[in-house]
């Protein structure tokens, strides 16, 4: 019985995806799966366009809670990704507090009197209200929990990396004015990358390492099923098997399962029944986005496309 | 199970993935949560909590199907095991002998290993190989030379003195079942040493590179075997990667949240110095410039193989780079270096003016007369060479000026310090213009001055 859960655990976390239109591979729900289980965040990494933020999305979707994001960029840094002092209100503050500030120390008689009243203040424009929370501390402040996606973590610098360390491990922040803000609840966080460059080992130790790369034929096809229903199935097979031909060839960027949705929906506007040479020609365009992968494919059209129709009397 | 996943993470180790005690914490922590029943789960959790990137992926999926199709040592199950099997073994070949009615001794006498191996039973027999090995801590094994140790340690826990006795006792009483037996005996031998050999293929990967890599890393690039000139291209590869990870981004904003008080207190004048407008600490940084020198000559030609390869990488990690070869006259490489794979344009640099007798005196000539003005105060000259000018006119004039109107001269010299200024060597009297004079006949060497190099911008 106890043995048995696990594997059901993972198909209802399948299904969940599923029902949010995020087909998701075993390997990809087990990952989810996993991360809630043992409170690790998740890092996804593979090539542009094959679902990655979207399966934050759906994780949110799929949980009912609240997405946050934070899109890193180079120069990110923790005033924009955690926190900032509100640093015109603080000083708007003093100046309409300067003469109750006059009242309050006018009873004392000396400087060392003022400045010990002074001190039972306290820290007063250096709390809570003066603190303006960005997507990192919001996370932590959501009472529910939430999806924290950060996305594309390899486009931030080196040391904004370091800064996120104690946030994935422990999910806490240490704000020195206001001391240590640890999660109310501990939020699914979810880590992209485009591998532009290799992430810190402390990192990536601190995450579970997810690769999705390009899906099988059967899995973007219910990926295709489920994105752009009212594409007849025929089409669909085609097509699927049409672009994993196309995925063979040496482009500069390949078709990733963005355009194969892309493609589908003209497909379906286009109001096709079966690939032929003309329509792909015409659309090729969707698929590959460089003029010179465009003309690498052109020739191989044909070829392919008998193969992907050849391929579907056996699949 | 636990043992299990522990000689795993031995395994995932040697095939080259990096585990730490914490990731195998996390490990564990997956394991627990998502039980062993399921071969297919447990692959894909620990190849989510251990490995950190594709290829270590496909490493530790390879390893993990080349370990799971082991069978486990199971020590108490395997001894129960065996004893059942002994059992059947104490039957079936007494009524084998019966049968056979050649009246030798009882087999009931043999010990256990010698009846398990007349039994045939195959699966008894790879449990105890299994338990065998663990017993001798096969996860151990480093280099391939132990195989031998491994192998009879194994064999002698199963018990191979007992069945070399039982052979000694059969023999002469019953030829034919000894016989049996010692071909049985060398089928195991033959099982042993292909578990040995598992084992070293699972555990020892890792151990075995290192090691290699750690030779080549001290070994004079100039007496690098041929058949090593591959592995050391790709480490001096390896080395022009980390040196780009480290440097290629500057490192910005080092004195971030210093106020700069005189410029806040300038832009805030309008507002009678209430600092609305902030103003922080700069720090002003000078952009990498390096020009290299590189003798490809005769003498030299080895060891310039690599140093052409590094700053082909430097010209990936530094924006402003210049390079130069030269041998017996000099000519400007930056934009073969720059716009062909390394392999195309280090042959085509060599056509050009590799292989000649070096002549240092023109060669810095001709760089006086053309490239002079490449220098600037901010600029790092390197110069790859052994100085050795076949007794020419050193030019050391022409030294002096480059040093003069650049940062700094920095020499790398594939030869060691006992061999400058003998022979035709010009070290000495290069020596006192450069800022730097450096041994560098080592990857690790070559490593360390580059990285010295880039480091001073930083």
């Amino acid at each position: 019985m106890a043995e048995q859960k696990p594997s059901t655990a993972i198909e209802a976390v399948e299904s969940g995806l599923a029902a949010q239109g995020y087909i998701a591979s075993r390997q990809i729900a087990t990952a989810v799966y996993l991360s809630q289980q043992i409170e690790k965040p998740i890092l996804v990494e593979g090539p542009a366009g094959v679902g990655k933020t979207e399966l934050a999305k759906a994780i949110a979707a799929w949980r009912g809670l609240k997405m946050i994001r934070l899109q890193c960029y180079e120069g990110l840094d923790e005033a924009k990704a955690l926190y900032e002092w509100k640093y015109a209100k603080q000083l708007l503050y003093t100046q309409i507090l300067k003469d109750k500030l006059g009242e309050v120390l006018g009873g004392a008689q000396t400087l060392h009197a003022a400045l010990n009243q002074l001190h039972d203040f306290g820290d007063v424009f250096f709390s809570k209200e003066f603190v303006e929370p960005r997507p990192l501390l919001q996370a932590l402040e959501q009472p529910g929990g939430c999806v924290l996606l950060i996305d594309e973590i390899d486009k931030s610098d080196a040391e904004f990396e370091s800064l996120l360390l104690e946030i994935l491990s422990d999910f806490q922040v240490t704000i020195p004015e206001l001391g240590t803000v640890s999660a109310i609840t501990p939020p699914t966080v979810i880590l992209t990358s485009n591998s532009e460059r290799d992430l810190g080992d402390a990192l990536k130790r601190r995450c579970l390492h997810l690769h999705i790369g390009f899906p099988e034929q059967r899995l973007e096809e219910r990926i295709v099923e489920s994105r752009v229903p009212n594409i007849s199935q025929t089409l669909r097979r085609q097509m699927v098997g049409f672009i994993h031909e196309i995925r063979s060839l040496d482009l500069k960027k390949l078709p990733s399962v963005s355009e194969t949705i892309d493609w589908a929906r003209v497909l379906v506007l286009l109001q096709a029944s079966e690939l032929d040479t003309e329509i792909v020609k015409d659309t090729l365009n969707v698929l590959l986005k460089y003029e010179a992968d465009i003309e690498a494919a052109q020739p191989q059209i044909t070829t392919f496309i008998a193969k992907a129709a050849r391929s579907n009397v056996f699949g | 199970m636990r043992e299990n996943i522990h000689r795993f993470f031995r395994a995932a180790r040697g095939a080259g993935v990096h585990v730490s005690p914490a990731e195998s914490i996390d490990a564990m922590r997956a394991v627990a949560q998502v039980g062993v029943s399921d071969r297919t789960i447990l692959r894909d959790a620990l190849l989510l909590t251990l490995a950190k990137s594709q290829d270590e992926k496909l490493a530790l999926g390879d390893c993990f199907d080349l370990f799971f199709s082991q069978p486990e040592p199971r020590q108490e199950q395997s001894e129960a095991d065996s004893n059942d099997v002994s059992e059947d073994a104490d039957q079936s070949p007494s009524s084998g002998e019966a049968s056979d009615a050649s009246g030798g001794s009882p087999p009931a006498e043999l010990g256990p290993l010698a009846r398990m191996l007349l039994s045939q039973d195959r699966n008894a027999i790879t449990a105890a190989i299994a338990s065998a090995s663990g017993a001798a801590s096969l996860s151990d094994i480093r280099y391939s030379t132990q195989r031998g140790i491994f192998s009879s340690r194994i064999l002698d826990a199963m018990g191979l003195q007992r069945l070399r006795d039982d052979l000694d006792e059969l023999t002469p009483t019953n030829p034919a079942l000894a016989e049996r037996l010692r071909a049985a005996l060398d089928a195991l031998r033959e099982a042993v040493r292909d578990t040995v050999a598992q084992g070293l293929a699972l555990y020892a990967r890792e151990e075995a590179e290192n090691l290699r890599n750690e030779i080549l890393r001290n070994a004079p690039l100039a007496r690098i075997e041929r058949r090593h000139v591959a592995e050391m291209r790709a480490l001096i590869r390896q080395i022009a990667r980390r040196l780009r990870e480290r440097y290629s981004k500057p490192r910005k904003r080092q004195r971030r949240g210093h106020l700069d008080v005189r410029r806040t207190l300038r832009r805030n004048a309008a507002w009678g110095g209430i600092p609305f407008l902030t103003a922080w600490k700069r720090k002003h940084r000078d952009r990498p410039k390096i020009v290299a020198l590189c003798d490809v000559s005769g003498s030299v030609a080895q060891v310039s193989d690599f140093f052409l390869l590094l700053i082909h990488s430097l010209h990936e990690v530094v924006d402003d780079v210049h390079s130069f070869a030269f041998s017996s006259h000099l000519i400007e490489v930056s934009d073969i270096l720059e716009s062909k794979p390394p392999e195309e344009a280090m042959a085509e640099i060599m056509s050009k003016v590799g292989f000649g007798s070096s002549d240092y005196g023109s060669s810095l000539v001709d760089f006086e007369k053309e490239f002079m003005s490449a220098l600037t105060p901010q600029t790092t000259v390197i110069v790859l060479g052994d100085a050795r000018s076949n007794n020419l006119d050193p030019r050391a004039d022409i030294l002096r000026r480059i040093s003069e109107r650049s940062k700094r001269l920095v020499w790398l010299n594939p030869e060691g310090r006992l061999a400058w200024g003998f022979g035709d060597s010009e070290m000495p009297r290069y020596a006192t213009f450069c800022s730097v004079v450096r041994q560098c006949a080592t990857a690790q060497q070559l490593e360390r001055a580059v990285s010295d190099i880039v480091a001073t911008y930083q």
